[in-house]
């Protein structure tokens, strides 16, 4: 049954040379066809080894192949072996049906770009790195991927090169994420050095046996976290997602919301095994992913892009992800990885569908009143906001709630991770409501000539599916306290390693608690969108008072806290200065007046020695003379 | 019969076609290209039978040997090993693409360019073949004055410096290298009793560590100014921008090889102390150039240049690998030449077919260039990413490799390169940012106005330089392990010899220690 | 009566002299040339003394094969100067300097 495992990966990669070589043979629909189904087909194998997973036995839930050895000197021996596991299914499941979706959908949404072809070769390309990402075995395949789903995002964020300021924005996503790369590849080296292996598999089942030393383990995981960290946009690494909103808005759906961002996250739960033995490093990351969940649902609440608004929470529901990784919930991250899949998906594409309708209009003041002319829309973004906002009985509420319950229980009570995180529901809740209320409600603000309407069925339809998802999606991981029996968590336990201090292990103790605590997080949403009813809807005037009465704060937040200014001015710029200094100074100044000095000084001394050549034979004659009187002498005298 | 002279046939096929050269009429540019072309083919070709007969141990190959001068013991000796094997082909592989690109870049004296380039591959191809330090030295010499002539001679406007100044830096290190040569020559009369001249003779013989310091500096200095290490490095900027394209594809193709080649056959197994220990200061300067080059690329505005001071950053990987001295990083570190020759030979290849639309490589002249010319820009984006280690292209393999085996022997000078690796997006995007995108700048709707037309997309010929190179880039990244195999089992002698010898010598001083404890 | 080696050696050498200072001092190209074949005749005197001092017939046979050359080079000689003559209208040494720096 592993035999077809390698198609996968192959569909995509087929799609890509369709579109990237031949794409001029084809019109835009039928390049739009063949790159959905190339991934269709992924997905229909993705469903057919998920199901024969299902079948198996729970603790030989494993199908491997391995195609060919890549690399082989010495010891070192890297194959490309795929693995089906239950991590890798879902994340599969994900990428190729999300994926599908957003295919379907750029159909629509991109019908008009002379880049279409393109476009749709980009998005098989990086489909087929997602799949090597988490299909592989060996870390460097999975780099390999990492690497390349970063190239797709660079391509894409820059899909309108014209733009310069578009390019750049890719650019920066590509060098950013390198500094977390650098990070991956050092503790990819140190993994080799010390375990003498690549393979993913096999250092899980190394590590907890090999008796190693602290600083060994936290090193390497907190390496590992560096990427981690640059590929999920966690603070200080965030910088470049909310600009990446440059790209296409499918792309900013697919790559960075479902599936690229969460790569991070993938990658911790991947080597649960090794985070699990480093408990500092496990608490730098509950901390790093608490500080951005807040930042960046603080940061959402201002910005007046419908994009960037979405941007920054996705920023903070990676946070939360992450806040579920350091206190060792791994599989409630994943969890919550693939609801946030669904109705982040379901919010960009819906977001597309609205700027698609007002004519490339992204400012959320001049929208409003759109709920009539932009009815599916309306509604299947509604189901998003809501279920990114966590009310019971949608997909957010349960992976949410297992995240908020697991932090509770890690630290066995009230803990500031815990408080964060159930503040930053309330804010995602606000957010999420103004960005509501203002696309869809009130006054309509949008100028003369512009003609809202709803788009095509053909972007209509993945949107719809994908609100279905955002509401069955939490289905999957029903907690025991509501009567379910957390399917997920269960699927994925096998591979996941515990941590000493995680919430997981008491869970089932306490369901009335769980409740209690359910209860009162429900609450804090409900009371935050009623504010956000009360700003936007109600009283119009009322944010700008607020911001009035707090102008500091009002700015820090608009200006997203001048991350990018205090790094301009700390690392870029001293960057420039350093080149600079290093080429006139050493290279020119130094250096090679060194060399000048070494060729000027031989010119001088040719110059003095050259007077003896005064072109008379008879002064040649008189010194050769000279010459040989001297020798003669010189023999003479012995 | 021709077969059992397959190398000598292989090196010497180009300056026979230079002789052919040298028949025809100057004027007829089309044959003189044609027939410099087809010379440097049949020698590719000769070269690819090179690599089907080679059998993966780590035993020189398709070994020739004539008496030469036998009274000083001198004989012409060549033969493969994995290490000049891959090395060989990449020369033969880049001169046609470096013919071929020249077609419409000269057209002044074509045939003397033609036969500079055919003289200096059969230079290069003997340098790499030679078994024999005297014929080594005249291989190397002798591909030095070729060079010296295409950037003198087809150069930009301060050729002359940019000549003399290549020339001054080169010969300053292989007049110390012939010194040593003699030096090694009379060493080994001494302990074996004969005059020879045979590299493989003088590998037998044991040299104190003080020699071995003194011989081992002389070598590496010729070989640190070629491939150019920190802080030898300023003729490259200088000579690769005065350089018609072919020779910049050959400078950084090949000729920075021939630095890192020498290391790999002669410091290393003729003077293993020496290498312990003037290993930790070849990997500081290693870093530093990886790190100082990056930087500096950074800070150009000369497309040319900038490419230039990336080599120096890359070349820097080639020392690390070399100097951290284990299978892998050795292994990646012979990888990364070949890369190198090929990713940065491509990017020569695309700033020159650019310099030829526009007649500009200053990098603020430039903007929109992926509007006007898409596939000259998809093709030059492919490039720039094998060129910062994109996985899956080749560039990724010997980083990977060269960091990863650095890292149990020199973990500082492993996570340096690691970081170099930011540093070479850094610059290389921001190149492509600023020429690429955009809309088409000012000086470039100037210069279309100029000609009549905007420059026009890949010629067929073009296509013929390019594909060649982006199909080994993907081939190498997808699929190493032809070429890796190939390689592994000499680097694997050459590590273990080279461990041996330390080992010894450590003995022996741990035996003195004790014997001076007892008395 | 034959003289005595020593006096034909100090003839040769006196003729060698004159033919040096006639190279190093006189002007005129021909005379510079003319006393370059003293010196090579004060050669070939010396030569041919010393073979018959020595008895042995060596030298004399190397005096042809300098008297050879020395038509030889006369012969290139003068049709420098001539050539030289046309182009610059004199046969002065001290005026002839393009090989100076």
């Amino acid at each position: 049954m592993a035999d077809t495992l390698y198609l996968l990966v192959l569909f995509p990669f087929i799609g890509f040379l369709v579109n990237g070589l031949g794409g001029r043979w084809l019109s835009g629909k039928q390049s739009g066809l063949v790159a959905s189904l190339a991934v269709a087909g992924s997905f229909l194998i993705g469903a057919q080894l998920f199901l024969g997973l299902l079948a198996r036995p729970e603790d030989n839930r494993r199908l491997v192949q391995t195609l060919f050895t890549w690399l082989p000197v010495g010891e070192l021996n890297i194959h490309v072996t795929y693995v089906f596991d239950p991590l890798a299914a879902i994340m599969v499941l994900v990428i190729t049906g999300v994926g599908l979706l957003i295919h379907i959908y750029s159909i629509g949404y991109m019908r008009d770009d002379p880049g279409i072809r393109r476009y749709f070769a980009y998005l098989n390309l990086f489909t087929f790195m997602m799949l090597n990402l988490v299909l592989s075995d060996s870390l460097v395949l999975l780099f390999m991927g990492w690497e390349g789903v970063g190239l797709c995002s660079y391509l894409l964020i820059g899909f309108w090169f014209s733009d310069a300021a578009k390019a750049r924005a890719g650019m920066k996503a590509f060098v950013v994420n390198r500094i977390g790369d650098a990070g991956f590849l050092i503790a990819m080296i140190m993994i080799f050095d010390r375990f003498g292996t690549l393979s993913m598999a096999d250092i899980s089942w190394l590590a907890p046996g090999a008796g190693i030393d602290t600083t060994f383990i936290t090193t390497v995981t907190l390496l590992m976290f560096v990427g981690a960290v640059g590929k999920s946009a966690q603070v200080p690494l965030y910088v470049w997602l909310p600009d990446a909103m440059a790209g296409p808005t499918p792309v900013s759906a697919l790559i960075h919301a479902a599936t690229m961002v969460t790569a991070g996250v993938y990658l911790v739960a991947r080597n649960s095994a090794l985070f699990a033995l480093a408990p500092i490093t496990m608490g730098i990351i509950a901390a790093i992913g608490t500080i951005t969940a807040l930042l960046a649902a603080i940061i959402a609440i201002t910005q007046t892009d419908i994009k960037k608004v979405l941007a920054y929470s996705t920023i903070s529901q990676l946070g939360y992800m992450f806040i579920a990784l350091g206190v060792g919930a791994f599989s409630a991250a994943i969890f919550h990885l693939m609801t946030h899949a669904f109705f982040k998906a379901l919010l960009f594409l819906g977001a597309g569908s609205v700027i698609h309708g007002m004519g490339d209009e992204q400012d959320l003041r001049k929208m409003g009143r759109l709920r009539q002319l932009m009815p599916t829309t309306f509604m299947t973004m509604t189901i998003g906001a809501l279920a990114i906002a966590g009310l019971p009985g949608l997909a957010g509420f349960f992976s949410k709630d297992e995240i908020l319950w697991s932090a509770f229980n890690s630290s066995g009570g009230i803990s500031w991770i815990w408080l964060v995180g159930l503040a930053t529901a309330g804010l995602t809740a606000f957010y999420m409501a103004r960005m509501l209320f203002l696309t869809f409600f009130g006054e309509r603000r949008w100028a003369e000539g512009v003609k809202p309407h709803e788009s095509p069925s053909v972007m209509t339809v993945p949107l719809i599916i994908l609100a279905f998802l955002s509401i069955v999606g939490g289905y999957a991981g029903v907690p025991e306290a509501l009567g379910g029996h957390n399917a997920l968590h269960h699927f994925l336990a096998p591979l996941m390693a515990t941590f000493q201090a995680s919430g997981e292990a008491s869970q089932a103790a306490n369901h009335p608690l769980e409740l209690l605590l359910m209860l009162l997080s429900t609450g804090v949403v409900l009371v935050a969108a009623y504010y956000a009813y009360r700003f936007f809807v109600q009283q119009p005037g009322l944010p700008e008072t607020a911001a009035g009465k707090f102008p500091q704060l009002y700015r820090l937040s608009n200006r997203r806290f001048y991350v990018d200014e205090i790094y301009a001015l700390l690392i870029i710029r001293p960057f420039r200065a350093l080149a600079d200094l290093l080429w006139k100074w050493i290279d020119v100044r130094i250096i090679d007046n060194l060399v000048n000095l070494a060729g000027r000084t031989t010119e001088r001394l040719g110059g003095a020695l050259r007077l003896m050549q005064s072109g008379l034979i008879q002064h040649y004659a008189s010194l050769l003379l000279l010459g040989v009187v001297f020798i003669l002498l010189a023999v003479a005298m012995g | 019969m021709l077969l059992d002279h397959l190398l000598s046939l292989t090196i010497f096929v180009p300056l026979a076609g230079t002789g052919l050269l040298l028949f025809i009429d100057g004027g007829r540019k089309a044959l003189l290209r044609g027939i410099a072309l087809g010379t440097s083919l049949i020698t590719l070709g000769l070269s690819y039978l090179l690599f089907l007969g080679f059998r993966p141990n780590a035993e020189f190959q398709f070994v020739e040997e004539a008496p030469w001068i036998p009274g000083y013991g001198i004989s012409y000796l060549v033969g493969l090993d994995g290490i000049s094997l891959l090395l060989i082909i990449l020369t033969t592989f880049l001169v046609p693409l470096a013919i071929l690109s020249s077609y419409k870049a000269i057209t002044e004296k074509v045939k003397g360019f033609m036969a500079a380039l055919l003289v200096m591959e059969t230079g290069i191809l003997g340098v790499f073949a030679a078994l024999d330090l005297f014929l080594f030295y005249i291989f190397w010499e002798a591909m030095l004055i070729p060079m010296v002539f295409l950037i003198g001679i087809w150069g930009g406007e301060r050729r002359l410096y940019a000549s003399i100044k290549f020339l001054l830096f080169t010969m300053l290190g292989s007049l110390l290298m012939l010194v040593a040569i003699i030096a090694l020559y009379n060493q080994g009369y001494a302990e074996l009793g004969r005059f020879t001249t045979s590299y493989l003779d003088l590998r037998q013989i044991s040299l104190s560590p003080a020699t071995q310091t003194w011989m081992f500096l002389a070598f590496g200095l010729s070989f640190a100014i070629k491939i150019p290490m920190f802080p030898l490095h300023t003729w490259l900027p200088d000579a690769h921008v005065e350089a018609p394209t072919a020779g910049s594809v050959l400078l950084a193709g090949v000729l920075l090889k021939l630095g890192g080649f020498g290391f790999l056959r002669y410091c290393l197994p003729l003077f293993p102390l020496a290498v312990e220990r003037f290993a930790p200061l070849m990997v500081a300067l290693a870093a530093i150039a990886i790190i100082y080059g990056a930087l500096l690329a950074f800070a150009q505005t000369d497309m040319k240049k900038l490419v230039a001071y990336s080599s120096v950053s890359h070349m820097g990987y080639v020392v690390l690998g070399i100097f951290a001295l284990t299978l892998q990083s050795v292994t990646g570190g012979l990888l990364q030449m070949i890369n190198h020759g090929l990713t940065t030979g491509a990017l020569f290849l695309l700033v020159g077919m650019l310099y030829e639309r526009t007649h500009t490589r200053e990098i603020a002249h430039y903007g929109g260039v992926a509007q006007l010319l898409p596939k000259f820009s998809a093709i030059f984006l492919i490039t720039v990413l094998a060129s910062i280690g994109l996985p899956g292209l080749n560039g990724f393999v010997s980083e990977f490799l060269i960091i990863l085996g650095s890292y149990p022997t020199q973990p500082v000078g492993a996570i340096v390169a690691a970081l170099g690796v930011i540093l070479s997006a850094v610059y290389l995007l921001w190149l492509v940012q600023r020429v690429f995108y955009g809309m088409p700048s000012k000086q470039l709707k100037a210069i279309a106005e100029k000609e009549g037309k905007m420059p026009s997309d890949l010629s067929r010929r073009e296509w013929a330089v390019l594909l060649p190179i982006v199909a080994m880039m993907i081939w190498i990244g997808v699929y190493p392990r032809p070429l890796v195999s190939r390689i592994e089992p000499s680097v694997q002698a050459l590590v273990s010899e080279y461990r041996a010898a330390t080992e010894v010598a450590a003995e022996d001083f741990a035996e003195t220690l004790g014997n001076n404890g007892e008395n | 009566m034959v003289a005595p080696l020593q006096h034909i050696i100090a003839v040769a050498g006196l003729l060698f002299s004159i033919g040096v200072l006639g190279v190093l001092f006189r002007r005129n190209a021909i005379i510079v040339f003319m006393s370059i074949e003293i010196m090579l005749n004060a050669v070939n005197l010396a030569f041919v003394a010393f073979s018959r001092y020595h008895g042995n017939i060596d030298g004399q046979v190397f005096v042809f094969f300098s008297m050879t050359l020395a038509a030889a080079e006369v012969a290139v000689g003068l049709a420098i100067m001539v050539a030289l003559f046309r182009n610059l209208k004199t046969t002065d040494i001290s005026k002839i300097s393009s090989l100076k720096y």
